[in-house]
């Protein structure tokens, strides 16, 4: 009976959604009150019954109501209350239902925070919301309904995918979600401003925290991610280009963008259409994104095209959204010059430069996840696009842009004085040279690591001029406004990721070893001593698990204990045991016995065991929270906060007086 | 997000000669494809089919086959769906040169804008007053 109730819960909260997607929308067309002030009781409806939903799944997995097909596929009897939880969105349809829930939390908020608007230009972002509310909601009920019921109930049920029970699911998707469903606010205020006709840069300003919050949550997500393929698939990777991966790197990438360009419109004017297109496609590309990950069609293009319903509603729902939009766009963008004029030297340029490379990349990792599909489809033969395509190309299209990156925060907004960009280049070039050097003495033997090191201390030292110059010129307590912080934070995070990625790839030592108890491996620095394999027991998996003792130069460091485990249904998954370090991971996963057992239980023989010593991996992870840091911050600066004033005095930049005599510093 | 992830990735001990020929190949191995699984790499996948291929492939290169040897003959038994690195033919030449292209394009393009209009330099004062944040 419950379930039912969740159904209906769906129901009336689809219901809600359509109400929500057009009431306050003809309100605002009509100018009529009434029908405006309607948005926000809507949204908190549909909020309370998605919400209601998600409870009434939630509880029938934390008390195992196999009755549920979705609970009954997903959970069984053994799994730990803890994973049960997550294991809520642990498949297709709890995820989207995840998804719906996380784009009410986002409309709740601008429905809250968003009410010093003007009254119809939020009345008209909370029903572009409740549109795409309506969407998923109508997917959900039509192709995925998570509260189908398997009659009679199967006595025990299947089980969560051993890979997914790990702490990781537990953070990974709602907060990868939270960046997905969050660029939906940023492209609910260009759509509102587009049929509104408000095509000032005020609805920049207005949207540019969400769509800072949105990015920083999509870094963190996509840092949760890759840290989660590193700890549980026992291959110590961290990024492999899967399409699944590439989906949320796409719109990463066109967000980044995004918020760059925004900065652009909302401090000069410029770059107004731009701004529109990329709300609009980055957006589109989390659809995209949603598409690729749950229609099925990255397992087969043929096996897709046999059960096509999911991927034709999405495909459809994107056609109509992407198609509807970019009408609309072409109906009311107008291509005129706006904003304030700037030279070919300038700040702008340089953002323009970096916006180009994103927004390439973006459409390079568009292009080699789709052509596989594409050419699979037509039968002109199957090709595989994986990472040296996807690093070849990435790296290629990033050096442009790493190296414009720090002058930009040097150079003035409208021309540039390319005198200062020749003194700060010799420092930067400097710094980076000796940084060369010193790295060399280190012990970054080679191209690669001379080149991630050098490339980081360009980029950091670069941001850290910028910072200089700031502490030198501007008056004390106006030096780091919270958008500025963010702006260091992120840039920052881009040398750290810089280090980490590079450095990582070229001094990873990785050796897959054939040990019998006692016997020693050496991999890189440190010796790692094998101690047998001994038996162990979870709340829901039996495990062997091996010890290995590290050390170097005879020095102890640490103990560790990769496991593999076994779960009910016989799947069998590896645990790495990994000691974490700023500068190194040292990381073992256990394989399997190798030839004839000596020992009693097959433990005492030789086994298989993969070791890695890999510098700086944590690097990457870094840079990565520092940009979602570097989002949260400048979202948080109180030039954002909308005041009840007319809107013209959100288009002037508020000034600070420097001291001209330092300005060129 | 996450049903396209299999489990359990190979570990696969070989008796490489030394350091160098067993870096190059997990090199070459990871730039090989898995044809039974969903998206893995011959280094990464525990399937028999890639635990087969690893070995033949160490046998090659003890008898000093180079890496294109090596994947020529993988090439040759599985076509180029083997390859993680598209080979530039004519089937795959838009997804090599659409990247270079939409660079040149869209640079052409920016670059037309600004000269249309950028007033001349010389007319845009310095933006000497206010901060320049």
């Amino acid at each position: 009976m419950i379930p039912e109730l969740g159904q209906l819960a769906l129901i009336l909260a689809l219901l809600l959604s359509a109400l929500q997607c057009v009431l306050p929308i003809v309100g605002a067309w009509r100018d009529h009150r009434p029908l405006m002030a309607t948005a926000r009781p809507l949204a908190v409806g549909q909020f309370v019954f998605v919400g209601i939903a998600f409870g009434i799944l939630t509880h029938a997995f934390l008390a195992q109501d196999f009755s549920v097909a979705y609970v009954a596929q997903n959970s069984n009897l053994q799994l730990p209350w803890w994973y049960r939880f997550p294991a809520v969105w642990g498949a297709h349809e709890g995820s989207l239902l995840l998804w719906v829930l996380i784009l009410d939390i986002w409309t709740l908020a601008v429905a809250a925070l968003g009410g010093k608007l003007p009254e119809r230009f939020h009345a008209r972002v909370l029903g572009v919301l409740g549109f795409v509310a309506f969407g998923f909601l109508l997917f959900s009920l039509t192709t995925s309904n998570p509260f189908a019921r398997l009659i009679p109930a199967p006595m025990d049920g299947a089980d969560l995918n051993p890979v997914l029970q790990d702490p990781g699911l537990i953070m990974h998707p709602p907060v990868l979600y939270m960046g997905y469903v969050g660029f939906s606010v940023a492209f609910a205020f260009a759509i509102a401003a587009l049929l509104g006709g408000e095509l000032q840069s005020a609805w920049v300003r207005w949207s540019r925290p969400w769509t800072n919050v949105a990015w920083g949550f999509l870094s963190a997500g996509i840092v949760a991610g890759s840290w989660w393929a590193y700890s549980e698939l026992g291959w110590g990777g961290w990024w492999f280009w899967d399409p699944v991966e590439n989906a949320s790197f796409m719109p990463w990438l066109v967000g980044a963008a995004l918020v760059h360009a925004q900065a652009v419109t909302d401090k000069r004017g410029g770059l107004r259409a731009w701004t529109l297109l990329l709300a609009i496609f980055a957006f589109s590309l989390s659809l995209l994104g949603t598409f690729l990950v749950r229609s099925g069609v990255l397992t087969s293009v043929h096996s897709f095209a046999a059960d096509p319903k999911r991927g034709v509603f999405i495909l459809g729902f994107l056609a109509v959204v992407v198609g509807g939009s970019l009408l609309l766009y072409a109906l009311r963008a107008r291509f005129v010059a706006g904003g304030k004029p700037f030279a070919l030297a300038s700040r702008e340029t340089l953002i323009l430069v970096g916006n180009l490379m994103l927004t390439v990349a973006a459409a390079t990792v568009l292009l080699g996840t789709l052509y596989p599909l594409v050419g699979e489809a037509l039968d002109i033969g199957r090709i595989s696009v994986g990472a040296p395509y996807f690093g070849f190309l990435f790296m290629l299209l990033m050096t442009p842009l790493v190296l414009a990156l720090p002058f930009a925060p040097l150079s003035r907004w409208g021309k540039a004085d390319p005198a200062s960009w020749k003194r700060a280049a010799w420092r930067i070039v400097g710094l980076s040279v000796l940084a060369g050097i010193i790295g060399w003495i280190l012990g970054a033997r080679g191209f690669m690591p001379l080149l991630g090191v050098t490339a980081a201390t360009y980029v950091l030292s670069g941001t850290a001029l910028y910072a200089i110059k700031r502490w030198k010129e501007a008056p004390a307590g106006k030096r780091y406004p919270l958008e500025m912080f963010g702006m260091l934070c992120a840039h920052v995070g881009v040398g750290v990721f810089i280090a980490g990625a590079i450095l990582t790839r070229s001094l990873s030592v990785e050796q897959d070893v054939a040990l019998v108890p006692g016997q020693t491996a050496h991999v890189g620095a440190y010796d790692f001593r094998f101690d047998g394999v001994a038996e162990t027991q979870g709340p829901n998996w039996l495990a062997q698990q091996g010890t290995v003792e590290v050390s170097r130069n005879g020095e102890a460091i640490v103990t560790l204990h990769p496991q593999k485990r076994t779960y009910p249904r016989g799947q069998v998954q590896t645990e790495a045991s990994i000691h974490p370090g700023v500068f190194r991971d040292l990381y073992v996963s256990l394989g399997d016995p190798i030839g004839p057992s000596t020992g009693p239980g097959g433990t005492n023989g030789e086994w298989a065991l993969r070791v890695y010593d890999k510098p700086f991996v944590r690097w990457i992870w870094a840079g990565g929270l520092l940009m979602m840091l570097g989002g949260f911050c400048a979202a948080a600066d109180k030039r954002f906060r909308v005041r009840r004033e007319a809107p013209e005095a959100v288009v002037e930049t508020p000034s600070i007086p420097t001291r001209p005599a330092e300005q060129n510093a | 997000m996450f049903c396209a992830i299999t489990p359990a990735f190979a570990i696969d001990p070989l008796p490489f000669k030394d350091a160098a020929q067993r870096e190059r190949f997990q090199h070459l191995t990871s730039q090989l494809r898995c044809m039974v699984c969903q998206n893995e790499s011959l280094d990464a996948s525990n399937a028999d089919l890639a635990r087969d291929l690893r070995h033949q492939i160490f046998e090659m290169m003890q008898q000093g086959k180079s890496d294109e040897q090596i994947k020529q003959y993988l090439v040759a038994r599985y076509s180029d769906f083997v390859l993680y690195d598209p080979p530039l033919k004519a089937s795959t030449m838009a997804l090599w040169f659409a990247p270079p292209a939409l660079v040149v394009v869209g640079g052409i393009v920016v670059f037309v804008l600004l000269r249309k209009r950028a007033k001349p330099a010389a007319q845009i004062a310095m933006n000497e007053t206010g901060d320049d944040w």
